[in-house]
């Protein structure tokens, strides 16, 4: 009795970090087999195939875009966003339904002052590495392991703001 | 057909295959596309030290986990076996910037003049790889999601915070590499 309880509050703190924090929520309720996880990792593949035959993980793009030398970054993510937005619209148009049969949830993400300050960190450290999270991966995938150090890195940058995150100005 | 797959991908045939993974991870599992979150969850394995933000159940979030070693293992598919042939075609404007920093080789998609093993104990190596993945890290988790949960997945949604992250992304982003990284690169 008292562990369910407690299960139940964890659940409902983390509820509330992830709309506060407007991290990702993962609204599926679905309890599934850990090879039911490879389908993301096929997802994953091809997007990482994608990162790296559109050089999207190339630094040189990267510099390219922020100093507004070439509109090829510019079309990546906008044209993405814009088949993102029309999916999304269809999702919920025709109430799609996931291929097990659950109705596809959208939660509001909330605001707060850390998507300035830490948008703000977040892009300098983007215009310095290159790379975000994602492309992170794909770059050690093609061979170059010393961002792995820059992986480790980004892993500590997360666990100091878990650290502090209650002094931080949200 | 091997022809164009060896060559680099145009923006408008990679935007809009990217721009699929959204409903993508939505129809297999009700999962919203995001990738700085498998950060989180490595944290939440293996060194949780009792932080609550680290005390959650990751378990159910292994999709990401293994989302992101996909993402790994296509970048080594993809350079072994559709590498480009052609070298890399910048603005030239770029090219000559970065030649006065010693930045001449322009063969790999990282610059391997300035991110190798050997130039991580030189200081800008060393800003550039561990003070820019602690940005990364930290600045992405504090905005509550990177270019893939903010600017695509949020943008997508119609999400407001999530424009205004991008923004900042984008800020941020101009000043290091218009005024910071130069001196950076000078030192």
């Amino acid at each position: 009795m008292e562990n369910s309880k407690q299960v139940n509050f964890i659940q409902q703190r983390e509820h509330d970090i992830r709309t506060t924090d407007s991290i990702c929520i993962n609204e599926s309720q679905k309890q599934h087999k850990w090879y039911y996880n490879l389908k993301y990792l096929a997802v994953g593949l091809l997007f990482g195939v994608l990162f790296v035959k559109a050089e999207v993980i190339s630094w040189f793009r990267i510099q390219e875009m922020f100093r507004l030398q070439s509109f090829h970054m510019y079309g990546i993510i906008g044209s993405a966003v814009l088949v993102g937005m029309i999916s999304v619209w269809l999702i919920k148009r025709y109430r799609i339904k996931t291929i097990s049969g659950e109705a596809i949830i959208f939660t509001d993400k909330k605001f707060n002052k850390g998507q300035i300050y830490g948008g703000l960190l977040f892009g300098l450290g983007w215009g310095l590495t290159g790379a975000c999270p994602g492309p992170l991966f794909a770059q050690i995938g093609m061979g170059a392991t010393v961002v792995i150090v820059t992986l480790i890195s980004a892993v500590a940058g997360t666990w100091v703001y878990g650290r502090f995150r209650d002094q931080l100005p949200h | 057909m091997l022809e164009i797959i060896k060559q680099p991908w145009p923006w408008y045939v990679a935007g809009p295959l990217i721009g699929l993974t959204v409903p993508a991870l939505l129809i297999l599992g009700n999962k919203s596309f995001g990738i700085s979150s498998s950060l989180r969850h490595v944290c939440a394995m293996c060194v949780p030290a009792k932080i609550p933000f680290f005390q959650y159940d990751w378990k159910k979030e292994l999709w990401n986990m293994f989302f992101v070693l996909g993402i790994f293992l296509g970048g080594m598919i993809a350079v072994t076996f559709m590498a480009n042939t052609e070298p890399v075609e910048l603005n030239p404007s770029l090219v000559k910037e970065l030649s006065i920093y010693g930045v001449t080789d322009f063969s790999s998609l990282v610059p391997v003049d300035l991110v190798s093993w050997k130039k991580l104990l030189t200081l800008p190596g060393f800003i550039m790889m561990v003070g820019g993945g602690f940005l990364v890290g930290f600045g992405a988790r504090y905005a509550g999601g990177c270019t893939s949960g903010h600017a695509i997945m949020g943008l997508a949604t119609l999400q407001w915070p999530s424009l205004v992250a991008t923004i900042c992304f984008m800020i941020g982003g101009f000043v290091m590499a218009n005024w910071i990284l130069p001196f950076i690169l000078s030192l």
